[in-house]
C-alpha cells in the first residue's frame, strides 16, 4: 500500500485540477492520435501516455480498493464493476493468453481504486452525480481516484480501453496519465418499447454497450399509439388491454431489474410517459380518458389525444405519475407532449364548449398548453422535475421555469436552441441525432460533426445545454436489429458528448472507432462494421 | 393472358379467406378452404409413395424430411394433444411424395425442373413433382401451410396447390471479401434461401479486400491475401460443405472470381499478376488491375481455374469483369508498349476485351458456362453466344431497363441485380420498391423477354458482416423472391404486406433474425443471446 498517492496532487483538489487541464485537451488528443495502440472511445480530456510499456497476468492481476478509500468491498456497485471489468480485460482470452516467458519489464499486479468523498454506493445516479476521474498507469500499482463510484466506474471503462495484447499475445499498457470528466452531464439513448416490444435482455445488452460508450441515460420511451407494455400496478388494465399480448409486457419486477442494472452501470432510466398525443394505447384500458372524435354531430368511434376538459383525465394521471414517481427513482419525468393532432379535439363539441368558456377562441395550442401546464404542476407537487419535447415550448405562453426542453425537429434545431435557452429553458438536443434515420455508408460522421452547442447565444444561454440524446425510434426497429442498427452509430454521438468540443478530427475517430466496434464485438455486442475490414475475433459473436 | 388474370384474381380473392395467407412466395395456383385437417406430430410422417423414382435413402429428400419435421414440430414434440379414440377422416398423418424422375445425387441446374403439385383433400395429403427439387419447392410449401391453433393443435387446410417458378435463376449475392463471413453466416442464409425458394447462391468469394477462398493451386494467395490466414478463409472443406448443403437445399452455387478488376487481394499472393502503377516514368509502388500484357498472367489464369473449376461443379462460373479503372495501365510503360504492338491505340476497352475474351476461352475449354457483369457486354467484348449478361447499374451508362433491352436484342440471356442491391438501404419499408420491379418491363419481343432467366438480390459487404446480415437481407430479399417465383400479376401490396409480415414472423420463429417491416410483433419474437 505504499505506492497510494503516487505522487498525484492531493486529491480534495481534484476539480480544480480538471478544470485546468481543459484546456489542455487539444494538445492531449494529439497525443493520443501519436499512439498507435490508443484506442480510446470517447476520448477523455486529458491523456498522457509513455512508450514504457507493463505487463499484466490474469493469474496475477486484480482490483484493489485503496486503504484511504471511502468505499471498500462492501460497496457491491464497485464489487460488481470489478468483476465486469475482468471479464472484459482477460474472460475473452482465458485459454490462449500469451506465455509468462515472453514477458517483459514490469508487471502490473493492481489498479487500486480509491473514492475520495462519500461514494454514493447505493444511491441512484443524478443529473449532477460526478463522473470525473484520473488514472495513473505505472507499476507494479496503478492508481484510479474519483470523487463518487460514478467516476469509478468512467474509469474502469477507460482502464479496460488502455489494455491491448502485443503480439505474443501479452496483456499490455502503457504507462500512462489520465484526467477526465464529461462535457455534458446528460448523454442519453432513447429506446422505443411500443412500437416494437424489446426484450429485458436486449434493453441490457444496450445498458452494456451504453456503458462502453459512457452514456448515461436510458431514456426510454415505454409506451406510444400501438402499444402499453408498462404493467401499472394502480391501473392494471392498462398493459392488460393495449399490450400486444400479455407475454409483451414490463413487469414491476422486469422495472426494477432494468433500474439496477442500469444503476450498477452508473445509468440513470429517464422514464416517458407521451401525453396528451402518442396516446392510443391507453384507452383500451382506461375508459374515457381519450376524447371521442366526431363525424359531424355524431361520435365517429376514432379516439384522439387525452381529453382534456375532464375532471377525471387529472384525477386519473394524479395517480398514475404517483405510481410512476415511486417505481422510477430518477429525478426526471418525461411528459412527452409532441405531436399533439387537434383535429379530434376541434370535432368534439364539449371541448368546443370548453374552449368557448376558457377563452381559447380556436386555438387549440392553448388547450395543449392548458394540459401540460396541469400535469407539469402535478409533477411538481411530487417533487420530481419534467422533460418535454419542444412542442411544449412553442406552444406555450408560460411554461414552469426548469422544465427540460428537449429539441428534436431537424429544421432550424439551432434556433430552436437559441430561443429556449433565451427563454431561459434547459435544454437537450436530438434533433440531429435520429439514428431510426438510416442511409447507405458511413453516417456515423455525420452525427459526429454535430455540435450541439453551434446556435447564436450567450455564454449563459450555452451553459443551459445540459446534453444530448441519441434516438432510436421503434417503427422499424425491434430486437432483431436494434444493436447493430444502435452501435457503433450512437458511439459518435458518445464521444460528442462526452469529449472536449475540439476532438473532432475524423481520422482519428475513424481509426478509433473501428477498435472501438472490434472491442464491443469481442465483448458480445453486435455492433456494426464501421467499414470495410474485420476484427481478430468476430467469429466468436 | 386475360383468361388466366381472371382466375387468378378470383383465386386470390378465395385464398383471402384461408391460412394460405401465410404462403411466401405466392404459388401459381391454388384454392383452398375453410375446411380443415387435424395432424398429430406423433404419427405424422412423410412418406415416399410406392410409385416414386426417389425412394428411402435419397439424401435430398430424406434429410429434408427431418428437417421439415423440425421446423413443424420442432422442440416442443413432448407437449401435444394425444390423437384420441378413433381416427377421423379429418386427420392426416402424412405426406405422400412421389417424384417421376430419378435422381438424387446430382447437383441442380439451370435447367432443374422445380414444378410440383400439393394435394391436401379428403382422399389424400399428396406432392407430386417431376423432380427431387420440385419436391422440396412443394415441402417448403406444405411447411408454410400447417398452422397450430391456440391450444397447441396442428392444422392443415383443404388445400390444391399446382405450382412453378417464372424464372430459373433466382439469386442471393453475398461477398465475403469486403467482410468474411463466418461458415456459418452461410449456411443459416441458404436454409433461408430456401424458405424463399431461393436457388442460385452467387459467392463473390473474393474482391480487392481480401482472399478468404484457400486455393490448393495457390496457397499464397490466401496465405498473403486474406485478412487472417488462420481465421478469415474458407478451406476446401468449407466450400465442399457450402455446396453439399446447398445441393440438399437444391440450391446451386455460382461463384465469382472477379477479374481483371478487383483484384488488389490477388497481388501479394502472386507476384507479377498485378500491373504496376506508374508515376511518371518510375513504379509508384501501387498495382492497379491484373497485367493483361504478360503470358504469364494467362498462365496462372489457365491453372487457377482449371482448379475453381473442378472445386465449384455448377456449369456456370462468375468471371465478374466490372469496373477496371484504366489509369494504372494508362500510366504504365510495359502496357503502353503492348497497346501499340495489338494496334489498339488509346482504347483501353479494347486491351480489357482482349483480357477478358483471353480468359474466357480458357474457362470454356474446361466446360464451363459463364456469367459476367454488364461492362464486359457494354465494352463490346466479343463473347459466347450462351453468355449470361449481369445487370447491375441502375441509371449509367444507361437505364437498367434500357440495358435489358439491349442485352436481349444482342441474343444474350440476361439476369436482373439493378434494382435490388439491397446493402443500400433508407429509411422506412424499402421492400416495396424491391417488390415493385417487374423484370420485363423493358421493350422488346417476346423472345427478348424470353431471355432473361431471373435476377439477383445482391448484399454487398462494405458495411455488411455477420453483425447485420441477417436483419439486413430479410426479409427484404424475400420480396425479389416472390418476384421472380410468382405470376407476374402479383403486384398487390397490401396483399403482399400481410403475407410477408406473417412469413416474417414464421421466419423468426425458425430462428431467423429477420427484421420487422412495421410497427407491431409476432408471437415468438428474436431471443437475444
Amino acid at each position: 500500500m505504499e505506492h497510494r498517492g503516487l505522487g498525484w496532487p492531493r486529491l480534495p483538489r481534484l476539480l480544480e485540477l480538471l478544470a485546468a487541464l481543459a484546456v489542455q485537451a487539444v494538445r492531449a488528443s494529439a497525443i493520443a492520435a501519436a499512439s498507435p495502440d490508443l484506442s480510446l472511445w470517447p476520448m477523455p480530456l486529458s491523456v498522457q501516455t509513455t512508450p514504457r510499456v507493463l505487463h499484466l497476468s490474469p493469474d496475477n492481476f486484480f482490483f484493489g480498493h485503496s486503504s484511504t478509500s471511502k468505499a471498500g468491498p462492501s460497496c457491491s456497485l464497485l464489487q460488481e464493476a470489478f468483476r465486469r471489468y475482468y471479464d472484459y480485460i482477460f474472460g475473452f482470452y482465458k485459454w490462449h493468453h500469451g506465455s509468462a516467458d515472453l514477458r517483459v519489464g514490469v508487471e502490473l499486479q493492481q489498479l487500486q481504486v480509491s473514492v475520495v468523498l462519500d461514494p454514493e454506493c447505493d444511491t441512484f445516479p443524478k443529473i449532477s452525480s460526478d463522473e470525473s476521474y484520473t488514472l495513473l498507469v505505472k507499476g507494479p500499482v496503478a492508481s484510479l481516484t474519483a470523487n463518487r463510484v460514478w467516476g469509478v466506474l468512467r474509469g474502469l471503462e477507460t482502464f479496460s480501453q488502455l489494455i491491448y495484447q502485443d503480439f505474443y499475445g501479452t496483456f499490455t499498457v502503457n504507462e500512462s496519465n489520465i484526467v477526465d470528466s464529461p462535457r455534458f452531464p446528460h448523454r442519453g439513448i432513447l429506446i422505443d418499447t411500443s412500437r416494437h416490444f424489446l426484450s429485458i435482455k436486449s434493453i441490457f445488452k444496450t445498458l452494456d454497450a451504453m456503458a462502453f460508450n459512457k452514456f448515461n441515460v436510458l431514456h426510454w420511451h415505454i409506451v406510444d399509439d400501438p402499444s402499453f407494455p408498462y404493467q401499472s400496478i394502480t391501473f392494471p388494465g392498462l398493459s392488460e388491454k393495449g399490450s400486444y399480448s400479455s407475454s409483451h409486457v414490463y413487469t414491476p419486477n422486469d422495472v426494477r431489474m432494468v433500474i439496477e442494472y442500469a444503476r450498477l452501470r452508473g445509468i440513470r432510466i429517464v422514464p416517458e410517459f407521451d401525453s396528451p398525443g402518442h396516446t392510443q394505447s391507453w384507452g383500451a384500458g382506461q375508459k374515457d380518458l381519450l376524447t371521442p372524435c366526431y363525424n359531424g354531430k355524431d361520435p365517429s368511434g376514432a379516439f384522439g389525444p387525452i381529453n382534456p376538459i375532464w375532471n377525471t383525465t387529472y384525477s386519473f394521471l394524479s395517480k398514475f405519475f404517483k405510481e410512476i414517481s415511486t417505481v422510477f427513482p430518477d429525478e426526471f419525468i418525461h411528459l412527452g407532449g409532441d405531436e399533439v393532432d387537434f383535429d379530434c379535439w376541434a370535432s368534439n363539441p364539449e371541448i368546443q364548449d370548453f374552449m368557448r368558456d376558457k377563452g381559447f377562441g380556436r386555438n387549440f395550442k392553448k388547450l395543449e398548453s392548458f394540459y401540460m401546464q396541469v400535469v407539469l404542476d402535478m409533477i411538481s407537487a411530487i417533487n420530481k422535475s419534467s422533460i418535454v419535447w419542444q412542442e411544449v415550448f412553442d406552444d406555450a405562453s408560460k411554461l414552469t421555469p426548469g422544465t427540460v426542453i428537449q429539441v428534436w425537429k431537424v429544421e432550424d434545431y439551432t434556433r430552436e436552441q437559441s430561443k429556449v435557452t433565451e427563454a431561459g429553458f434547459p435544454v437537450i438536443l436530438s434533433a440531429p441525432w435520429y439514428l431510426d434515420w438510416i442511409s447507405y455508408g458511413q453516417d456515423w460522421k455525420k452525427y459526429y460533426a454535430v455540435d450541439p452547442l453551434s446556435f447564436e447565444g450567450s455564454q449563459e444561454q450555452k451553459k443551459l445545454v445540459i446534453g444530448g440524446e441519441a434516438c432510436l425510434w421503434g417503427e422499424y426497429v425491434d430486437a432483431t436489429n436494434l444493436t447493430p442498427r444502435l452501435w457503433p452509430r450512437a458511439s459518435a454521438v458518445g464521444e460528442r458528448l462526452w469529449s472536449h468540443k475540439d476532438v473532432r478530427g475524423l481520422e482519428d475517430a475513424y481509426r478509433r472507432l473501428t477498435i472501438h466496434r472490434c472491442r464491443m464485438l469481442r465483448r458480445g455486442i453486435a455492433a456494426e462494421p464501421v467499414f470495410t475490414g474485420y476484427c481478430d475475433h468476430e467469429d466468436r459473436m | 393472358m386475360a383468361g388466366s388474370a381472371l382466375w387468378f384474381s378470383l383465386l386470390l380473392a378465395a385464398a383471402f379467406a384461408g391460412r394460405a395467407m401465410a404462403l411466401w412466395p405466392w404459388p401459381q395456383y391454388i384454392q383452398t378452404s375453410e375446411q380443415r385437417y387435424t395432424i398429430f406430430p406423433h404419427t405424422f410422417q412423410f412418406q415416399y409413395h410406392v410409385s416414386s423414382a426417389a425412394q428411402v435413402g435419397c439424401s435430398v429428400l430424406d434429410e429434408a424430411f427431418q428437417r421439415y419435421r423440425d421446423l413443424l414440430f420442432g422442440s416442443v414434440s413432448f407437449h401435444f394433444p394425444q390423437p384420441m379414440g378413433k381416427r377421423h377422416m379429418s386427420e392426416k398423418n402424412s405426406l405422400v411424395i412421389l417424384v417421376v424422375t430419378p435422381g438424387c445425387d446430382q447437383f441442380p441446374s439451370l435447367e432443374s425442373v422445380e414444378n410440383y403439385t400439393l394435394t391436401v383433400n379428403d382422399e389424400q395429403c399428396f406432392l407430386l413433382s417431376e423432380t427431387v427439387w420440385g419436391a422440396l419447392r412443394g415441402l417448403e410449401t406444405f411447411s408454410q401451410l400447417v398452422w397450430r391453433s391456440p391450444e397447441g393443435t396442428f392444422y392443415i387446410n383443404k388445400t390444391e396447390i399446382e405450382d412453378f417458378p417464372r424464372f430459373p435463376h433466382r439469386g442471393l449475392l453475398l461477398d465475403t471479401s469486403r467482410h468474411y463471413l463466418p461458415l456459418a453466416s452461410i449456411l443459416d442464409t441458404l436454409d433461408v434461401m430456401a424458405y424463399n425458394k431461393f436457388n442460385v447462391f452467387h459467392w463473390h468469394l473474393v474482391d480487392d479486400s481480401s482472399f478468404p477462398y484457400e486455393s490448393f493451386t495457390f496457397p499464397n494467395l490466401t496465405k498473403k491475401g486474406s485478412y487472417n490466414p488462420a481465421t478469415h478463409i474458407y478451406t476446401a472443406q468449407d466450400v465442399k460443405e457450402v455446396i453439399e448443403y446447398a445441393r440438399l437445399r437444391g440450391i446451386r452455387v455460382l461463384a465469382e472470381f472477379d477479374t481483371p478488376g478487383h483484384t488488389l487481394s490477388w497481388g501479394p499472393g502472386v507476384p507479377g499478376l498485378l500491373t504496376p502503377c506508374y508515376s511518371g516514368s518510375h513504379p509508384s509502388g501501387t498495382f492497379g488491375p491484373v497485367n493483361p500484357a504478360l503470358n504469364n498472367t494467362y498462365e496462372f489464369m489457365s491453372t487457377f481455374f482449371l482448379e475453381i473449376s473442378s472445386v465449384f461443379p455448377d456449369f456456370y462460373l462468375h468471371l465478374g469483369g466490372d469496373e477496371v479503372d484504366f489509369t494504372c495501365w494508362k500510366s504504365n510503360p510495359d502496357i503502353q508498349a503492348f497497346m501499340k504492338k495489338k494496334g489498339f491505340g488509346e482504347d483501353f476497352k479494347k486491351l480489357e476485351s482482349f483480357y477478358i475474351q483471353t480468359l474466357l476461352d480458357i474457362v470454356s475449354a474446361y466446360g464451363k458456362g459463364y456469367v459476367v457483369w454488364q461492362e464486359v457486354f457494354d465494352n463490346k467484348v466479343k463473347v459466347q453466344p450462351d453468355t449470361v449478361i449481369q445487370v447491375w447499374r441502375e441509371e449509367m451508362p444507361v437505364r437498367y431497363t434500357k440495358e435489358m433491352e439491349l442485352v436481349t436484342s444482342a441474343g444474350f440471356r440476361a439476369l436482373l441485380s439493378a434494382p435490388w442491391y439491397l446493402n443500400h438501404i433508407t429509411y422506412g419499408p424499402d421492400w416495396k420498391n424491391i417488390y415493385m420491379v417487374e423484370p420485363l418491363a423493358f421493350e422488346g419481343s417476346p423472345e427478348q423477354k424470353a431471355l432473361v432467366i431471373g435476377g439477383e438480390a445482391c448484399m454487398w459487404g462494405e458495411y455488411v458482416d455477420s453483425t447485420n446480415l441477417v436483419p439486413r437481407l430479410w426479409p427484404r430479399a424475400g420480396a425479389v423472391a416472390e418476384r421472380l417465383w410468382s405470376n407476374k400479376m402479383l403486384t398487390n401490396l397490401d396483399f403482399a404486406y400481410k403475407r410477408l409480415a406473417h412469413f416474417r414472423c414464421e421466419l423468426l420463429r425458425r430462428g431467423v433474425q429477420a427484421q420487422p417491416l412495421s410497427v407491431g410483433y409476432c408471437d415468438v419474437e428474436f431471443e437475444q443471446t
